[in-house]
């Protein structure tokens, strides 16, 4: 375990060597077994040390390692008197941070394999650029998860935010694709903003950033219940920059716009990984958390508001991607909202589940865009299930574990929170289970009018054609040149390292849940039981009655019997059923009843069709008002800042001029020609001194430097 | 003065560059290569033999090192007295270094009057390493006084559009701040004869000096004044934008990169350790200049649409920054903003040079001029990209360390002006991306970039020494930050008695008991 610092690095070697050597003189081929060797060596270190601290006592599942000192001590003032600003180049091995590597290199890992088949089109160039950022933020991403304390998590937290800024754009003669990568950056810049204010005001507060120690002195302290105090206000902060990276409300507008990106990099970073570092990054300061109740309602209202708002958007979108993306925001939503009711580990569960069900259906949209020749309107498929069996199933598969249906994976997570906040808050879980239906729904619908029906896209050259007119084919293969693919046969069934990665996908999609069975269903609810050392204070540190407190989870389920529990399950399948039916009947049945509806509803319709219409409001405030303050402020600079300048040098120029015809007609000839001028200057130098100086000696180096000047400027 | 040098290094580094100067000027005008090959040799001359500072320099040792002493007025007390700290050691490092690139960098950039151009860039060369090195005011002055002749002609001369005028405006602008400088200085000296009664220009002198506060306050202003205008502080930063936009390349890398520490030097050297409980008075004023400084120049830097002037006001915004550390009067802050005025000469250095090469290849500044160049350029860009990141703060490179600090130094001493100066950081980001937006990403749609070459060996050799920094100070600063310590403990036991060493060392020790 001492080598975990290795983990990390590896694909930043491998990211290092694509960049420097790859994009001149590698392969494809050669570039992608770079890449690949490096996540899979990082994957295969990661489970080497998850088995390691699955071997140790429970209580004792944690392991720091100090690779180097970063900003060594410096003498800061603190809450507590003196201190000292320090910080290392630490990493920690524990149970949320072993199953995020877990994650992050095993999907990681599968969505290199899917890429070198998918960006196959690129040019060699393209290909091992590509594949840089993709090493490059599974590094950062890595770093962001291992990270002992709060800035090297900001650094992670960072690093994945550029590489998402680059794969956003990766078409960079796109400008839909670099305005979607600026967006993403500078809206996360908005939430970093709170971040490292939150980060300052830890290390003033308990004087370090250390994860561990930070969390210790927390646990030590009152729970801020009655008011809103100190760790309150850290914790606002810190959830500030966790909604810009974790998109959510008022800062989710990114998300949507990042499916301009290639969609490999939509299933590992806007799907699977990097959104999640804001619940990450809430979990790992569950301490903290659990201390400001006031804020914890905040996080749970937002989240579940999120979810609700991004849901009812996915129901009306028609890009295939899109609707993934405003679902990624709503399921999101329902992480934050269990975070704020104080389950942490199931927050932590539907993280893992998440990330294999919604991978999955992005990478099974990026099967279906290859397939329909870069078509992600949903309008324009329809039928593909007879094309591809393969991406159809394993996307059945997701929708069902998303959906919440028993025995996929996302049943049990959802439940879990469902749970969680029908104990807690029953208007929380009237929206969530509100949620749920429309999440259903949308995802149904996604797969009738995706693979269900009759196919409504454009028809295609058979094959023989293609094959038959050699000079034919050449023509259309040097105008399709960009995508790689030639003339497009139709859709088809995607090659074998893409489907592979889905069905791998698919068997985590079924059985990744089966790790949190809760004991209602005769479970024991593992995952939660082994991540709760990550989230409560170990016993001995504890002072007083302040710390494992308000920490739902495990400990919860024996207020409510678990009849009630089975209860509220069978009701949540019956609503994941109702949005199923919904969408069967709406899109596959009726068709003529979604119009008729359409009518019906038609100010609803426009507005979750425009998406409330947020995007322009921010527009039309945020963006505009600081655009017009920026050229309002350069007129301001230029007339008035500069303006006055320029102004008083004109006035040294008049009064001197004017001392110039004082000295020509009223002192009376008695001064020539070259007299005159000789005052002129010394009178405007002196102006220019305003009076103050009478140092011969500069006088003079005034005078032989413009005599130089006249020399070199005229001469 | 324990430490004085057997060997004579910093009259070495100081008349390295005069002494080339002076050759060159027996060097016939004509043979252009041969001027250029002397300058550029002279130059990486004047760099090798600034690096024992960097080797030699003990962080541990004692507070003035390399310290020279000749007579040199003796009327009135002027000594020929030269010495470092780690500060003013980085700084000569800083000029040294930006130095050989700003030469380096000028090869093909200028073809008319050769010689005089290579000559005013070495006796610039002179002027800045003299200020920072000079431990006598009277010499500092000097210095001072003569770098802006030698930049007065680089803008003048061998500038662009409205040279003459923004030239001009230079000289007059920095000259004004300086002469009542001057008079502050002078202030010192009588004073500092009323008490003592010794006439000495000597700086550690006057450090050591007791001033009476109203003096104190008269002088602030005095000093205040001849710096704010070189950092530049708002208001008085027009002068910049305009010298810098019609300044040559290295012109524009020099005043970027070393210039303008001279107004932050003068700061940390004079008004901190002479003037404490005036600068005490005056953290308002000069905090609310400089959080105005940081939002002001990025929202103006927003909208400009010439790519030189964009990168002229985003230095305002960064020395704003610098600033605001400094003034939180922490140690961290002020580590924080030398550490900044370390990156910024990088970052905004190299952002310069950046603009330089193509304004070479296509003689235009016009954003709008351009676009698409990745495709043509694609080393360009990637160099491009790491200095934009390195600009704006993203970890793992140098101005992530500098803002880091600034913001946590500034934070302890009060919440709202860290939360307002770190809007910055957001606008910062914003006028960056969509630079590199423009001039980068998208198609070439102007048919006069399609054959924009690459950049050329010597180019590229130009950034790999700023690359190579960027991420030194980015992932490991320590070896810097080491150095800072005891010029940091030095200034804060004169400012602020918080941090006076035995009342840290007593936190400290207290906090490792109680653990």
């Amino acid at each position: 375990m001492e080598i975990i610092w290795l983990i990390p690095l590896l694909p930043g070697i491998g990211a290092a060597v694509t960049g420097l050597f790859g994009i001149r003189f590698f392969s494809k081929a050669q570039t992608a077994f770079v890449a690949c060797t490096s996540m899979a060596l990082a994957a295969l270190l990661s489970i080497y040390a998850f088995v390691q601290l699955l071997a140790l006592p429970a209580e004792a599942r944690v392991y720091f390692v100090v690779v180097a000192p970063w900003i060594p001590a410096i003498p800061l003032e603190t809450a507590g008197g003196i201190g000292e600003f320090a910080v290392d180049w630490g990493f920690r091995l524990d149970p949320l941070s072993g199953m995020m590597i877990l994650i992050v290199s095993g999907i990681g890992l599968l969505i290199h394999l899917y890429s070198t088949s998918y960006m196959h089109g690129e040019s060699s160039g393209g290909y091992a650029r590509f594949f840089c950022y993709l090493n490059l933020f599974c590094s950062f991403m890595l770093t962001l998860v291992l990270g002992s304390n709060f800035l090297v998590m900001f650094v992670g937290w960072e690093g994945v935010g550029l590489c998402s800024y680059l794969l956003i754009g990766f078409w960079y003669h796109k400008q839909s694709a670099t305005d979607a990568g600026k967006k993403a950056f500078l809206v996360n810049r908005i939430g970093d903003w709170g971040f490292v204010l939150g980060i300052f005001l830890v290390f003033f507060t308990f004087g370090t950033i250390d994860f561990e120690e930070v969390m210790v002195s927390a646990a030590a302290m009152p729970i801020e219940a009655a008011g809103f105090g100190v760790i309150s206000l850290i914790c606002l902060l810190l959830f500030i920059g966790a909604t810009g990276k974790s998109a959510q409300i008022p800062l989710y507008v990114w998300l949507p716009d990042a499916m301009e990106g290639p969609t490999p990099v939509s299933a590992l970073i806007h799907a699977a990984t990097m959104v999640t570092a804001g619940v990450y990054m809430v979990c790992r300061s569950a301490t903290l958390f659990t201390h400001a109740p006031m804020v914890m309602t905040g996080v749970a209202i937002i989240g579940a508001l999120t979810a609700l708002m991004a849901a009812s958007i996915g129901l009306l979108q028609t890009d295939i991607k899109r609707v993934l993306a405003y679902s990624t925001v709503s399921q999101l939503g329902y992480m934050f909202l269990a975070t704020g009711v104080g389950a942490f580990g199931a927050a932590a569960f539907h993280l893992m589940t998440h990330a294999f069900f919604k991978a999955l259906l992005f990478l099974g949209s990026g099967s279906v865009i290859h397939a329909m020749d870069e078509e992600q309107d949903m309008r324009a498929m329809g039928g593909l299930k007879l094309y591809m069996p393969v991406t159809f199933v394993t996307m059945l598969v997701g929708t069902l574990a998303i959906a919440g249906i028993p025995p996929f994976a996302g049943f049990f997570s959802k439940d879990e929170i469902l749970f969680q906040t029908f104990l807690h808050n029953r208007a929380l879980w009237v929206i969530a289970v509100l949620t749920a239906g429309m999440t259903s729904f949308y995802m149904f619908r996604l797969m009738a009018m995706t693979f269900y029906g009759k196919y409504r896209g454009p028809a295609w050259k058979s094959a023989a054609v293609g094959h038959d007119g050699a000079d034919h084919h050449g023509a259309d293969a040097g105008e399709d040149a960009d995508d790689g693919h030639g003339t497009w046969h139709g859709p088809h069934e995607s090659p074998a390292p893409m489907t592979g990665t889905l069905m791998a996908l698919a068997i985590g999609a079924i059985v990744a849940g089966f790790v949190g069975i809760p004991a209602a269903l005769g479970g024991s609810n593992a995952i939660e039981h082994f991540l709760e050392p990550s989230f409560v204070v170990s016993a001995d540190h504890d002072v007083g009655e302040a710390s494992g407190v308000a920490l739902a989870g495990a400990g919860g389920e024996h207020e409510v019997s678990h009849g009630m529990e089975l209860g509220l399950m069978i009701l949540s399948i019956f609503v994941a059923l109702g949005g199923l039916a919904l969408a069967h009947r709406l899109y596959l049945k009726q068709p003529e009843l979604a119009g008729a509806w359409k009518a019906r509803w038609a100010g609803v319709h426009q507005l979750l069709f425009n998406k409330y219409y947020v995007d322009e409001m921010y527009q039309s405030t945020v963006v505009r008002g600081t655009m017009s303050g920026g050229r309002g402020l350069w007129r301001f600079d230029r007339r008035v800042v500069d303006g006055a300048v320029n102004g008083s040098s004109w006035l040294t120029l008049v009064s001197s001029w004017c001392s110039g015809l004082f000295d020509r007609y009223v002192v009376d000839g008695a001064v020539n020609l070259v007299g005159w001028s000789v005052s002129e200057s010394s009178f405007s130098l002196r102006r220019i001194q305003t009076g103050l100086i009478q140092n011969y000696a500069l006088t003079m180096l005034i005078g032989v430097f413009v005599f130089v000047s006249l020399y070199l400027l005229v001469g | 003065m324990s430490n004085v040098a057997e060997f004579p290094l910093l009259s070495l580094i100081l008349f390295t560059p005069l002494a080339g100067a002076i050759v060159l000027l027996f060097v016939n005008h004509q043979s252009t290569d041969k001027i250029r090959w002397i300058a550029n040799i002279v130059a990486g001359i004047g760099f090798l033999v600034s690096l024992p500072l960097w080797f030699w320099y003990e962080p541990r040792g004692t507070q003035w090192q390399f310290v020279e002493r000749l007579s040199w007025i003796p009327s009135i007390g002027a000594d020929y007295f030269l010495g470092v700290d780690g500060f003013s050691a980085l700084l000569v490092l800083l000029a040294t270094m930006m130095g050989s690139i700003a030469i380096l960098s000028s090869w093909t950039a200028i073809t008319e009057r050769v010689k005089e151009y290579y000559v005013f860039l070495l006796l610039l060369q002179t002027g800045m390493i003299g200020a920072f090195v000079a431990l006598d005011a009277l010499l500092f002055f000097l210095f001072w006084e003569v770098m802006l002749v030698p930049m007065y002609f680089l803008i003048g001369i061998w500038g662009s559009d409205r040279r003459l005028y923004s030239a001009i405006k230079f000289f007059l602008y920095t000259l004004v701040g300086s002469v009542v400088m001057l008079l502050g200085l002078l202030a010192i000296y009588f004073e500092h004869q009323a008490i003592t009664g010794i006439y000495s220009f000597d700086i550690t002198r006057f450090h050591g000096l007791d001033l009476p506060v109203d003096l104190q306050w008269w002088v602030f202003l005095a000093l205040f004044l001849g710096f704010a205008v070189k950092v530049p502080m708002f208001p008085f930063h027009t002068w910049l934008p305009d010298a810098h936009t019609d300044a040559p390349t290295a012109g524009s890398v020099i005043l970027a990169a070393v210039l303008l520490k001279m107004g932050t030097y003068g700061f940390i050297r004079f008004s901190l350790p002479i003037l404490p409980e005036a600068t005490a008075t005056f953290v308002p004023m000069v905090v609310t200049l400089s959080i105005i400084g940081i939002i002001y120049g990025a929202l103006v830097a927003l909208a400009q649409r010439d790519w030189k002037r964009l990168v002229a006001y985003s230095s305002v915004s960064h020395m704003g920054l610098v600033m605001l550390g400094m003034f939180a009067l922490t140690p961290v802050g002020i580590t924080g903003s030398i550490v900044q005025q370390l990156n910024h000469g990088i970052s905004t250095g190299a952002l310069f040079l950046i603009v330089g090469i193509v304004y070479e290849r296509r003689h235009t500044r016009e954003i709008a001029e351009y676009g698409g160049l990745s495709k043509v350029m694609p080393v360009y860009a990637v160099i491009f990209l790491i200095m934009t990141l390195s600009s704006i703060g993203l970890p793992t490179l140098n101005g992530f360390i500098g803002e880091i600090l600034i913001l946590q130094g500034v934070f302890v001493v009060n919440k709202m002006w860290a939360a307002v100066a770190a809007t910055g950081i957001v606008l910062g980001a914003a006028y960056m991306l969509w630079l590199y937006q423009r001039t980068m990403f998208g198609n070439i749609e102007n048919p006069k970039n399609k054959s924009l070459p690459d950049l050329n060996a010597r180019e590229v050799a130009t950034f790999v020494p700023l690359i190579v920094l960027a991420f030194w100070i980015g992932l490991y600063p320590a070896p810097f930050l080491n150095r800072l310590e005891s010029s940091v403990t030095y200034v804060m036991s004169h400012v602020n008695s918080t941090y006076a060493p035995q009342n840290v060392e007593a936190a400290v020790d207290m906090q490792v008991r109680g653990q």
